[in-house]
C-alpha cells in the first residue's frame, strides 16, 4: 500500500509563490470585471495594472528583506529559488513594468488598449518572466518562458498594422525555434545527469569530473541557441529590428529591456558554473558571441535610415556588451551586468517613449516610416525641451559622462580589466566610440539641420498626455542624476549578488 | 565660501546657463557677460587668496561619490592649473563680450556657459573619473558650437571633432580603469584619486603600456602630429568664438592632462618615450607649419601655426625638468592668449567681409591701421618675439629642453624662426602694397566692442613678456615639486639621470656614500 503523500503547508513556504501571485490575480481581475461590465475605458485597466504591479513590488521588497536576513529560501517541493539574482531581475521587471504601463496613455487613440485582455495579457507576461528567475528549475524556467513569451507574440500583434502582423509572426516562429532548442538542451542536460536542476546539474557533472564532455558541448550549443534567440544575439538577432519596428514604440522599449533580463539571468545561473569548471569552448563561443554581437549590430545600426530600427540595433549591441559580464563571471561583472541593465532601462524607456510621443496615426506621403531620421531635422527650433531631452537620451547611450549609461559601462569594463581581458575591454571600449557615431546622428539632425516643410514641430509632442510626459520626465532626471543613487545602488546591487554565490 | 570657491567656480556658469532659459532672448547677452565677469572677478579672487610659496594643492575639496568604487569628487588647484583657470574664465568673458550677432544666441550663450563650467571643472578636478565627467561633458558644446554656427562643411567637422576625441579618451578610460585596479591590488582599496595614484610605484612594464593608453587620449587632444587631422576641419569650420575657445582652452587639455597625470604617474615611461614624442612634436613644428605656408585661408593659417606652437609646449614638457616644464606651462597660457586674439582678429574680418581668403585682401593697413596694428602685434607674439609673452614660454621650454638634447633643440628652434616665415607672408599679403579689391576700400576699422576685447590681450601680451614673474613664480614652485616626485619614484638608472634632483643635498649624501 501506497503511503499518502503528507506535506504540511508550512514546509511548502507558499510566500514564495507571492510576488508572481499577485500579477495573475490582477490579469484574471481584469478578465472578470470585463466579462461583467464591457466597454471599459482603458484609464481603469492602466490603474489596476499598475495597483497589482505596485502590491507586486512590495511583495518583492518583502522577499529582499527575507533574503538580506536570512538568505536564500527554497519553497514549493524546492522549486522556487529566491535568491539575490530573482528579487532583483524581478525588481528590474516589475520597475520597468510600472514605467511601461501609463505609456498605454496616449493622446491618440490607438487599437491595442482598447481592449482590456492587452492588460490581462501584460500581467500575466509580467508573472512568466518573474517565474522564469525565480528557479533554477528548467522546466519551470520553460513554463515561464512559454507563458511570457506567447503573451508577448499577441501584445506585439495586437498593435493591429501590417507591420505588426509580420513581426509578431515572425517572433512566434523564432520563439517556437528557441523554445525547441531550449527543451533539446533541457533534455540532454536531464540525461546527462537525471535533473532538472541547475545545482544539481553542476554537482552530479562536477562529481563525475565532466566525463561526458561531448554530450554536455551538445546541450550547451542547444541552450546557446536558444538564448541567442531570447537575447537576440547575432547571428540570431534577425527578428529583432523587424519585430521592434513592427511593434509600437513603447512595447520595442519594453522588449529591449524586460524580456532580456529574465534570459540573461537564466543564462547566468546555467553558463557561470559552466565556465568556472572549466568548459574552455564554451568560454571561446561566449566570447565570439559577445565581440560579434557588440561589433556587427553597430555596424548596421550606423547604416539604418529610421530611428526605430536604429535603437534595434543598438539594443542588440547593449546586449551582446552586457553578455560579456556573463562571459567575465566574477562578483564584479554580475554586478555591473544589474548596474547596468538598471540605468539602461532607464535611458532606453525614455528615447522609446520619446519615439511614442511622437508617433503618427497616419503617415504623410514623404516619410517612409514611423520615425525617420528627416523628421526629426531641426526639432530644437520647433520644440526645444523635447530636442534636448532626446540628446539627453542619446548621449547617455553612448555613454558620455555623467549621465546615466556611463556609470554602467564604466563598471562593466572596469570588471573586464579586473578579471583579466583586457583585450575585451579594448574591443568593448572602441565598440563604444563606434555607437557614439549613429546616437551623434540623430542629435546632428535633431540640433543642426533645417526642420522640413511645413513641419510645425506639433508632430514631436502629438501623442502626449501628462501621463507620457512624466514617464519621460522620470526616465531624464534618473539619467542625469544617476551618479547620486549609484552608491547605494551598487552596494545593494553587490551584496545580493555575492550573498547567491554569484 | 573661500572652502568651496572651486565648486562655485565650476558650478556657478552651469546654474546660470539653466537659469538663462528663462531671460528673453535681447536681454540674454548682457546676462551671459555678466555671468562671465562674475566668474571671471572669482577666478581672479582665487588668485589673490592662492597662496604662492606653497607647491601643493589648496582649496581642496572631497566629498564621497561612489565610496564603494573609489569615486570622490576631489578638488584643488595648484600653480599649474591655478593660470589655466582664470584664462579659461578671462576668455569665456572675452568671447562673450565680443560676441556679434548670431542666430540663436540663446542658445549659443547658454551652451557658452555650460562650457565654461566643463573647462574649469577638468582642471581643478583632482579625481580621474571626475576629472574625465568634465573632460567627455565638454565635447557636448563643442559639438554644438561647431555644429549648429559653424560653415559649409560644420557637421562633418563637429562629428569629425567629437568621435576623434572620443574615441581617444575611451581608450584613455580603461588606462584609468587599469591604474585604480593596480592601485586596488596594491593597497586594497579602490582609488581613482590622483594624488593618491602618484604615490603607487609601478615596475617599468605596467608603465609603458598605461602611457600608451593615456598618451592616445591625451595626444588627439593637443592634438599631436599623427592625430592633428581633426583640428583644421573644426577651425575652418566653427564660428570665431568656438575656435577662440577651442584654441585657447580645449587644447590645454591635452596639454595639462600631460603634466598631471602622465609625468608623475609614470616617470620611467616618460624618459623612455622623451625622445620619440619630441620627434614627434619637432615634425609637427616643421611640418604643420609647412602646411601653414601652403593654405590661401587666414583662419587656416592661425589654426596651423596654433598646432605649430603646440609642438613647442609638448616638447618643454617632456623635457621633464624645472625650466622646461614651467616654460610649456607658461607657453599654454601665452599660446592662449595668443592664438585665442588671432582667431578673434580673424574673426573681426570675417564679420566684414564674410570671406577669410588672403587673395581678397591686401593694403588693408590703409584702411583699418588700428586693426593692422593689433595684428601686427599678435603676430610677432605669435613668433615669438621677445619682449613678447610666446617668447618666455618658448625660451623656456626649449632651455629645459637643451638640457636633454642639444641637436633636436636647435632643430626645433630653427624651425620656429622659420615658422615667422609664414605668419609674416601671410601679414604682407593681407596688409601691405595697395588695396587691391575694391570692396575692402571703405571697410570700418575695429569697433568698440572689437576694442574691449582686443586691448586687454594686447596689453596681457606685452605685460607679461616684459615681466613674466607675478605668474612663472607660482608655476615654478608647483613645477617644483613634481620633478622631485617624478625623480624620487622613478626606479630606472636612465630616469634618475635624466629627471634632475632638486634636493641638492641628498646629491652631497649619495657622493659620500660612493666616495666610501
Amino acid at each position: 500500500m501506497i503511503e499518502p503523500v503528507n506535506v504540511s503547508l508550512g514546509s511548502l513556504n507558499l510566500i514564495t509563490l507571492a510576488p508572481m501571485l499577485i500579477p495573475i490575480i490582477g490579469a484574471l481581475l481584469i478578465l472578470v470585471i470585463d466579462i461583467f461590465k464591457g466597454g471599459l475605458d482603458k484609464t481603469l485597466f492602466v490603474v489596476i495594472s499598475l495597483l497589482f504591479l505596485l502590491m507586486d513590488f512590495s511583495a518583492l521588497i518583502d522577499s529582499a528583506g527575507i533574503f538580506s536576513q536570512g538568505g536564500t529560501v527554497m519553497g514549493v517541493f524546492n522549486v522556487m529559488l529566491i535568491d539575490g539574482l530573482a528579487i532583483l531581475s524581478q525588481f528590474i521587471i516589475v520597475v520597468a513594468s510600472m514605467l511601461f504601463i501609463p505609456l498605454a496613455l496616449t493622446h491618440k487613440r490607438f487599437h491595442e488598449f482598447s481592449y482590456p485582455e492587452f492588460f490581462a495579457l501584460f500581467l500575466f507576461m509580467i508573472a512568466g518572466f518573474q517565474f522564469m528567475v525565480a528557479t533554477d528549475n528548467l522546466i519551470l524556467v520553460f513554463v515561464g518562458l512559454e507563458t511570457s513569451s506567447l503573451a508577448l507574440y499577441t501584445l506585439v500583434a495586437m498593435h493591429n498594422r501590417d507591420k505588426s502582423f509580420e513581426a509578431a509572426v515572425k517572433y512566434f516562429t523564432m520563439g517556437a525555434l528557441a523554445a525547441g532548442f531550449y527543451s533539446f538542451g533541457a533534455m540532454v542536460f536531464y540525461a546527462l545527469t537525471g535533473s532538472v536542476e541547475i545545482n544539481q546539474i553542476a554537482t552530479v557533472l562536477a562529481a563525475n569530473k565532466y566525463a561526458d564532455i561531448a554530450y554536455v558541448l551538445i546541450g550547451v550549443v542547444f541552450m546557446l541557441a536558444s538564448f541567442g534567440f531570447k537575447l537576440s544575439l547575432v547571428p540570431f538577432h534577425t527578428w529583432a529590428p523587424d519585430v521592434y519596428e513592427g511593434a509600437s514604440a513603447s512595447m520595442a522599449g519594453f522588449m529591449s529591456i524586460v524580456p532580456k533580463i529574465a534570459a540573461f539571468v537564466v543564462a547566468m545561473r546555467l553558463f557561470e558554473f559552466l565556465i568556472h569548471s572549466g568548459v574552455v569552448w564554451l568560454e571561446i563561443v561566449l566570447y565570439i558571441f559577445v565581440v560579434v554581437t557588440m561589433t556587427a549590430a553597430n555596424i548596421w545600426a550606423l547604416v539604418q535610415t529610421d530611428v526605430k530600427r536604429m535603437l534595434a540595433y543598438s539594443s542588440v549591441s547593449h546586449a551582446g556588451f552586457v553578455m560579456a559580464a556573463i562571459l567575465i563571471g566574477t562578483t564584479q561583472s554580475n554586478s555591473a551586468l544589474f548596474l547596468y541593465w538598471i540605468l539602461f532601462s532607464f535611458t532606453n524607456l525614455g528615447s522609446f517613449s520619446m519615439l511614442w510621443i511622437s508617433r503618427q496615426k497616419h503617415l504623410p506621403e514623404h516619410q517612409r516610416s514611423d520615425h525617420t531620421y528627416d523628421k526629426f531635422a531641426g526639432m530644437v527650433q520647433t520644440s526645444p525641451v523635447a530636442a534636448s531631452i532626446m540628446g539627453l537620451f542619446m548621449l547617455s547611450l553612448a555613454g558620455i559622462p555623467p549621465f546615466a549609461l556611463f556609470w554602467g559601462k564604466l563598471y562593466l569594463i572596469s570588471s573586464a580589466v579586473t578579471a583579466g581581458y583586457t583585450i575585451l575591454a579594448f574591443i568593448m571600449v572602441l565598440n563604444s566610440a563606434i555607437s557614439g557615431y549613429y546616437y551623434l546622428k540623430l542629435i546632428v539632425y535633431m540640433f543642426m539641420k533645417e526642420p522640413l516643410m511645413g513641419n510645425d514641430g506639433h508632430v514631436y509632442v502629438s501623442n502626449a498626455t501628462t501621463a507620457l510626459k512624466s514617464i519621460i520626465g522620470f526616465a531624464a532626471i534618473g539619467t542625469i542624476f544617476a551618479f547620486i543613487a549609484l552608491n547605494p545602488l551598487l552596494e545593494f546591487i553587490t551584496a545580493f549578488i555575492y550573498n547567491s554565490g554569484y | 565660501m573661500i572652502d568651496h570657491i572651486l565648486s562655485i567656480l565650476i558650478f556657478f556658469p552651469a546654474l546660470a546657463a539653466m537659469l538663462g532659459f528663462i531671460i528673453h532672448k535681447d536681454s540674454i547677452r548682457a546676462y551671459g557677460v555678466a555671468i562671465a565677469t562674475i566668474e571671471f572677478a572669482l577666478s581672479l579672487w582665487l588668485w589673490f587668496l592662492f597662496d604662492s610659496n606653497v607647491s601643493g594643492m589648496q582649496f581642496m575639496e572631497q566629498l564621497p561619490l561612489v565610496p564603494s568604487f573609489g569615486i570622490n569628487y576631489i578638488l584643488g588647484v595648484d600653480g599649474i592649473s591655478l593660470f589655466i583657470v582664470i584664462l579659461a574664465s578671462f576668455f569665456t568673458m572675452i568671447g562673450l563680450a565680443s560676441l556679434t550677432d548670431t542666430k540663436n544666441i540663446k542658445n549659443m550663450i547658454i551652451t557658452l556657459l555650460f562650457l565654461q563650467m566643463t573647462m574649469v571643472g577638468v582642471f581643478v578636478a583632482l579625481d580621474a573619473i571626475v576629472f574625465y565627467v568634465f573632460w567627455e561633458l565638454s565635447l557636448v558644446p563643442m559639438l554644438y558650437i561647431i555644429g549648429a554656427w559653424g560653415g559649409p562643411l560644420r557637421i562633418y567637422a563637429s562629428v569629425k571633432f567629437f568621435l576623434y576625441t572620443f574615441t581617444g579618451s575611451l581608450v584613455m578610460l580603461v588606462g584609468m580603469l587599469f591604474m585604480a585596479y593596480y592601485y586596488y591590488q596594491a593597497t586594497g582599496t579602490w582609488s581613482f584619486a590622483i594624488l593618491e595614484w602618484y604615490r603607487l610605484i609601478l615596475p617599468e612594464a605596467f608603465q609603458l603600456w598605461l602611457f600608451v593608453a593615456f598618451f592616445i587620449g591625451f595626444a588627439i587632444k593637443v592634438p599631436m602630429f599623427p592625430f592633428h587631422t581633426w583640428l583644421p576641419y573644426a577651425h575652418g569650420q566653427a564660428p570665431t568664438i568656438g575656435s577662440v575657445i577651442l584654441a585657447a582652452i580645449l587644447l590645454k587639455m591635452g596639454t595639462y592632462a600631460f603634466i598631471r597625470f602622465s609625468l608623475p604617474m609614470f616617470p620611467d615611461a616618460s624618459v623612455f618615450f622623451m625622445f620619440p614624442i619630441a620627434i614627434l612634436a619637432i615634425i609637427m613644428i616643421i611640418y604643420t607649419a609647412m602646411v601653414a605656408y601652403a593654405q590661401e585661408d587666414i583662419k587656416q593659417v592661425v589654426a596651423y601655426s596654433s598646432v605649430s606652437h603646440m609642438g613647442v609646449i609638448i616638447l618643454g614638457t617632456f623635457a621633464l625638468n624645472v625650466e622646461g616644464i614651467t616654460g610649456s606651462i607658461f607657453l599654454m597660457i601665452a599660446h592662449g592668449v595668443v592664438s585665442g586674439a588671432l582667431f578673434l582678429l580673424v574673426g573681426v574680418i570675417y564679420d566684414r567681409r564674410h570671406t577669410k581668403m588672403m587673395s581678397e585682401f591686401g593694403g588693408l593697413a590703409h584702411v583699418m591701421p588700428r586693426y593692422a596694428t593689433i595684428f601686427g602685434l599678435m603676430l610677432m607674439a605669435s613668433v615669438g618675439m621677445p619682449l613678447t609673452i610666446n617668447f618666455v614660454g618658448e625660451f623656456l621650454s626649449l632651455l629645459g629642453f637643451y638640457k636633454q638634447s642639444h641637436i633636436l633643440t636647435i632643430l626645433a628652434g630653427t624651425a620656429i624662426i622659420v615658422g615667422a616665415i609664414y605668419m609674416l607672408t601671410a601679414y604682407k599679403k593681407m596688409f601691405f602694397g595697395n588695396v587691391t579689391n575694391e570692396e575692402n576700400r571703405n571697410l570700418p576699422d575695429v569697433s568698440k566692442r572689437e576694442l574691449l576685447a582686443l586691448i586687454p590681450l594686447a596689453i596681457i601680451t606685452v605685460w607679461l613678456g616684459i615681466y613674466p614673474k607675478p605668474i612663472l613664480v607660482p608655476i615654478n614652485n608647483s613645477v617644483a615639486s613634481i620633478v622631485q616626485l617624478m625623480h624620487d619614484k622613478s626606479t630606472t638608472e636612465e630616469a634618475k639621470k635624466r629627471i634632475p634632483n632638486l634636493v641638492k643635498g641628498e646629491d652631497v649624501k649619495t657622493l659620500e656614500k660612493e666616495a666610501h
